[in-house]
Formats: structure tokens, sequence, C-alpha cells
């Protein structure tokens, strides 16, 4: 799950992280509010949408020349400008695809007297399987052009699990920024919270681009992005309230109710595998013969039948969807299970696209002859690439 | 020979009275007889666990009193995953050798505390959210379908549970049948890693050649096939295929496993697919197709 970048920083405050003031606007209403609780002159007026790049973005309905997804005011006149030009409007970055994201929220803050920029984030490192920092003095650009172009000016830093972020670590760090007074003395608290919210909040990523060196010489997060693990949900009910549902896909809600992996694309081939490995493969084999699926959907191994129901509706809900390709290796799943899914979905919903089904592994006889037996108009394939090339066929005729 | 298990492993189940955990030992104990030789359960021990058809197992306080009184070499983890992690801890100081976790939805930051301790002891951890290990004929740990195998010459490692069948199936249709199929899981962090068990097929005198299935995330292929590589120069090398999934998946979305995501630019299918091609692996562009390039692999 990701949280928006205010929520980000408050989060942060929590565990004493210096941010600046700042207050959401959800709506214009927000405005007045915001304005009059901070000092000014100087405000910066941000974009709260799940995706990268808000800075250098460009909003549809404005011309091309106007500013940005993250805007600065010198007075309080400008930013009720900025707002009135941002709020509402679709927000169009280099991460949201051409469709763009819709900004329902923006962020106020007071603005900062920036001396440097640089780029600290804490992730799961997999080599070492031990949550470590990145740390580079390049902050406040795209750290993956960094990496690139300079990998000399990148930093990793693992903590070991059992200690925690030592003195140690933070020396490293403040090493590896080129910190000093003021800002390095800061580190001494800044780096140990920032492991330990991660740890404790179960973070799948902490990106703080920039982290800056203020010119009184002090730290401040100036921006924060936090994902969360998503296996570790079920011990952090108080992260809930920050999911923000209109940035998500409406079929993705909906297969979340069911435990389902569920991803939407934008090819018309809709699939229901089990296993996410199969599923990816089975996204790849369509490819190969030419089409493009139109989901990633991963039943899981022990699914029920209704959840089979559940999972086919999803996929014949999506309007794009021209055909459905069904492809089941049963070891814990079991063939006639989806089969008794896939049967109770298209007698609910019909069935008005070419569907081929593929069964194969646990309980394949029985599973095979429900279907057979159904007098529904299904396809059947007997193995992958006859599967792919049958609904490639059936769909591009 | 076999890798990692026989028909002298014997096995200890860490939730075994749960649902999943029943079933699949019933499905074990009938394939070839595989040795389960009790249950863990902290409130249970000195009870019975009775399977649906009449197979009875003792079931154990701890995992260390289990081994005791077993003889267990190895431990199979069922244990939902809020206390997965848990149960591979209690196995680990119990020093059981071989510990496998099939629990799908152990929180990352969990195994980063359990590979921490792993890393100090002596025992091996596959998984967590993997299929299992099966040796035809011998010894089957987890939820691989027995039905799909056949005794043989291939040896399976992979990150992914349902692509381990397709390669299974494949290479038993192809008639060259299995040493032993091991899923590594797809989690970011986690025990084994291909690494450990491309050498254990190499030293393998059975295993003549070897299927390595891989997925986006990480860069664990890049470095088995540089493993690989560097094995093929000191002249120990066997015919492999390969297959990576996930071509097609877009960067920064998680494709169902915690480990299947293309991010900062890392993990992409084609860079895995190219390390591999130049370590002289046949990779095969489709999923369909294992079986029949490994063939191809074969004859060189």
């Amino acid at each position: 799950m990701n949280i928006h970048e205010y929520q980000a920083k408050a989060l942060l405050k929590e565990f004493g992280a210096p941010v600046a003031q700042g207050f959401p606007i959800l709506t214009a209403d927000d405005v007045e509010a915001a304005i009059d609780a901070l000092p000014g002159p100087l405000y910066v007026v941000k974009s709260q949408i799940h995706a990268g790049g808000r800075g250098k973005g460009k909003f549809k309905e404005l011309p091309e020349d106007a500013a940005g997804g993250v805007r600065l005011a010198f007075s309080a006149d400008e930013v009720r400008s900025h707002v009135s030009e941002m709020l509402g409007n679709t927000l169009v970055t280099k991460q949201t695809g051409p469709a763009g994201k819709q900004v329902n929220r923006l962020y106020l803050e007071d603005g900062a007297d920036i001396d440097r920029e640089l780029y600290c984030s804490v992730l799961v490192d997999r080599e070492t399987g031990r949550v470590s920092f990145v740390a580079s003095t390049e902050g406040g650009m795209d750290i993956e052009a960094v990496a690139e172009e300079t990998p000399e000016l990148i930093h990793t830093i693992a903590i070991d699990p059992e200690t925690g972020c030592t003195a140690d670590d933070v020396a490293k760090l403040v090493a590896a920024f080129k910190l000093d007074g003021a800002a390095a003395k800061d580190a001494e608290d800044l780096f140990p919270l920032l492991y330990n919210a991660f740890v404790e909040k179960d973070m799948s990523l902490l990106e703080i681009n920039p982290l800056i060196v203020m010119k009184d010489g002090h730290l401040r997060v100036l921006d924060a992005k936090v994902s969360f693990d998503g296996n570790a949900e079920f011990r952090h009910g108080e992260l809930e309230e920050l999911r923000d549902l209109t940035e998500e896909d409406d079929k993705e809600i909906e297969a979340s109710k069911y435990d389902l992996a569920y991803i939407a694309l934008d090819g018309d081939i809709g699939c229901m595998v089990n296993g996410a490995g199969l599923a990816m493969a089975t996204m790849d084999i369509i490819k190969l013969y030419g089409a493009s699926p139109a989901n990633f959907l991963d039943v899981g191994g022990g699914a029920t039948a209704e959840k089979v129901t559940a999972a086919f509706k999803i996929i014949t809900s999506d309007p794009n969807v021209k055909g459905i390709l069904v492809n089941i290796f049963g070891g814990i799943m079991r063939c006639d299970v989806i089969a008794e899914g896939v049967l109770t979905a298209v007698k609910e919903v019909g069935l008005k696209v070419p569907l081929v089904v593929r069964l194969e592994g646990t309980k394949v006889e029985e599973g095979k002859a429900m279907i057979n037996n159904s007098g529904m108009d299904v396809i059947a394939a007997d193995d992958l690439d006859d599967a792919a090339q049958k609904i490639v066929k059936a769909v591009k005729g | 020979m076999s890798i990692l298990i026989d028909r002298n492993t014997k096995v200890l189940v860490q939730g075994l009275t749960g649902k999943t955990g029943s079933f699949h030992t019933e499905q074990s104990m009938a394939y070839f007889g595989t040795q389960m030789v009790g249950g863990t359960h902290p409130k249970k021990g000195g009870e019975k666990w009775t399977g649906s058809n009449g197979e009875e197992l003792p079931i154990f306080t701890t995992v260390a009193e289990g081994k005791e009184r077993t003889g267990a070499n190895a431990s199979v983890v069922y244990v939902p995953p809020a206390g997965a992690a848990g149960a591979i801890i209690e196995a680990i100081e119990a020093e059981i050798p071989l510990i496998i976790c099939i629990t799908e939805g152990v929180p990352v930051m969990d195994m980063v505390k359990v590979k921490a301790k792993l890393d100090k002891s002596n025992s091996r951890l596959v998984g967590p959210n993997c299929p299992g290990i099966l040796t035809p004929e011998q010894c089957k740990i987890g939820i691989m379908p027995g039905s799909i195998f056949q005794k043989g010459s291939v040896g399976v490692v992979s990150r992914s549970g349902t692509l381990t069948y397709e390669a299974v199936f494949q290479t038993s249709n192809a008639g060259l049948g299995q040493t032993t199929a091991v899923g590594i899981g797809g989690d970011p962090v986690k025990g084994t890693e291909f690494i450990d068990m491309l050498e254990m097929f190499l030293a393998d005198d059975e295993t003549e050649s070897i299927i390595m299935i891989g997925e986006i995330g990480g860069s664990a292929e890049e470095e088995a096939a540089q493993f690989i590589a560097d094995e093929r120069k000191k002249g120990r090398s066997k015919p492999m295929a390969g297959f990576i999934a996930g071509r097609t998946a877009p960067p920064g979305r998680t494709m169902g496993h915690a480990g299947a995501v293309i991010s900062g630019g890392k993990g992409g299918a084609e860079d895995k697919i190219a390390a591999m091609e130049a370590a002289g692996i046949r990779v095969s562009p489709s999923p369909a197709k294992l079986g029949e390039t490994l063939l191809d692999a074969i004859k060189g």
C-alpha cells in the first residue's frame, strides 16, 4: 500500500523527524485556514498523488507553459491562484502514464531555505536480507539516473537487525552525506528514528528525496514517499485509514476484498491463473502469440469456488476484455473447485466472450468433466501453448 | 542420488493440526511412504493427530521435543503468516538441519529477523512461500502434486510454485523424469537461493541436466548465471534450460509474489535472460516449451 506525501510526513513526525509545518487541502474550503496557520511569506503547494515526477509534471487542462504539480508561492494570493489551478485537474508525470491522475488533494507547506539536497532511502536489500540505507549527496533529482551515471556517489549501509541503527551506522551515513555541524548532530536522532519507523510500521520503502540541509545548518525531510508491506497489513489496522481508494483501480479494490492478487493492465485477454509465476508466464505467452493480457490475476493456492466466482466476475466487468483464458495447474488448488467457480459465475453473469480453459494437476478429470457436461460454450485446451494459441485466435480471428 | 531429501528423511510438521497442514501431511504420507514422524502444537502436546484415512501421528509441544523423540532431520512449516517466522526460529533453535516453509504472506521484516538467526546457524531454510521439495518415489515435503513426477535425471529449481509443476510435467512427458524438484519461493528475503541448489545439482551424479525457473525482481538469476559461467570455466557443467516469468509485467507493480517487482530499473526479465544465455543456459521463450528446450540443450 502507498500513501500520500503529507501522510508520510505526519507519520515520520510522530517518530520525531524534522518536517516543515503543513496542512492538507482536500477542498477549496481548507485553503484559508491553512494560509492563516502558516507564517509565510514563502509557501509550497504540492499535488498529492501516488506517483513521482510531480514537479516536472504538466496539467492536462492547463496551457503547455503552465507551472507543474509542485509550486512555490510568495504570497497568500499566489497560493489561492495555484490551488484553483491545481485542485481537481489532471496531472501527467512520467510515472502516471499519458492518462495522468486527478489531483484530489493538495498539501500546503511552509517554504524552506535550502543549502544542499540529499537522497536518502530505506529499503530491504534482498541480497543481504537486511534493512539498508541508500545514501547519496545527489538529492532532488532522479536517483535512477544518478545510479546509472555516477554509481560511486551512491552508498548502501546495511543495518544488523539485532542491534538496530547504531552510532557506527550513523557515522557512516554522516560521512556518505558529508554532513557536519548542526546537521551531523541532527543525524544522530534522524537516522535511527527513520530505521525504527521503517521496522515498526513494516514499510517496504521509505524514500526521502530530497533530505535537505537548510541554510541554518539543520536537516529537514522535504519530501517523503512511503510504501507498506502488504503481508504485514494484519498487524497495522492503524494504517488502514491512510488508504486513498481514489488512487486505486476499482477492479483492484474489489479483488482485494476477496484477497485476490489482481492487477489491471491494458490488453484485451482476461486471465485467471493459479500461482504468481504461472500468472506472469501466462501473460508472457499471450504476448508471445501477438495479443495482450487485460490483467494479472493469481487466485492463489487455497481458493474456494466463491473466490473463483468473484475473480471471474471481476474479469468480465472489464469492458476491454474480448476473451478469457483460465489456466490452472492444480497443486493445492483443485481443478474441480475451479470448474465449479467458473460455472457459477457464468450462470450469474453470462458469457459474452470466448472462454478457453486449460486444467491440469489435482482432480483434473473431475474438473474437465464438469466443464464438458455443463453445456457451456467453452473451448478446451490441452496445454498452456495450445490454450494461448486458441484464445489469441478466438479474439483476433 | 537426489538432493536435500530422500527415503531416510524424517519430517516433523509445524502447523500439523490446521486444515492445510493436515491435508498435505496425508498427501505426503500417501506418497511412497514419506516418513512424516509427528507434529508440533504449543497446547496439544501429548495428543494424537488423526488423518482422514485413519493415519496417526504424535503431537509434541515443541520442535526440540519432537526432534528428540522421533529423530526428525527436517521440518515443514504450515503455520499461518503471523506465526510462521516464530515457527522457523523455533526450528532453527532446535537445530533442525532442513526447514521448509510453505506459508505464503510472511511479513518481510519477520524474514529479516529469521535470516539473521539463520546466518548464525547450521540449518538450511527453503522458502517461505514455496511449494516444497520432492524427490520422486522417495519423499515429498510440501504441496507439489506427486502424480506428475517421474523418477529420472532432471534437477528442477524454481522461484515459482506452479511453474515448477510445468517444468516437472513437461520433463516427465519428455521421458526424462526428475532427480529432485525444489521450489525456493517467491519472497524477497528467503532461506535458499538458486546458487546453493545449482551447486548441489552439479555435484549430484544422477542429475544429468537442470531446469532453472526465475522471475522478475531482484538479481538472484544474474548471480546464478554468473555462478554457472564460472563453474563452466572450471570444466564443470550440465545441460541447462531456463525460463524467466514476467517479461511483460509493468514496472513498479508487485506481481503477486512480494519479490516479483521491477523497481529502480532493476529486476527486469531481459537482463536476466541475457545473463543466463551468456552462461550457456538455453532460455525458453515460452513456459510451454521447457521440456523441448531442455531436450535441445541435452542434444547440444
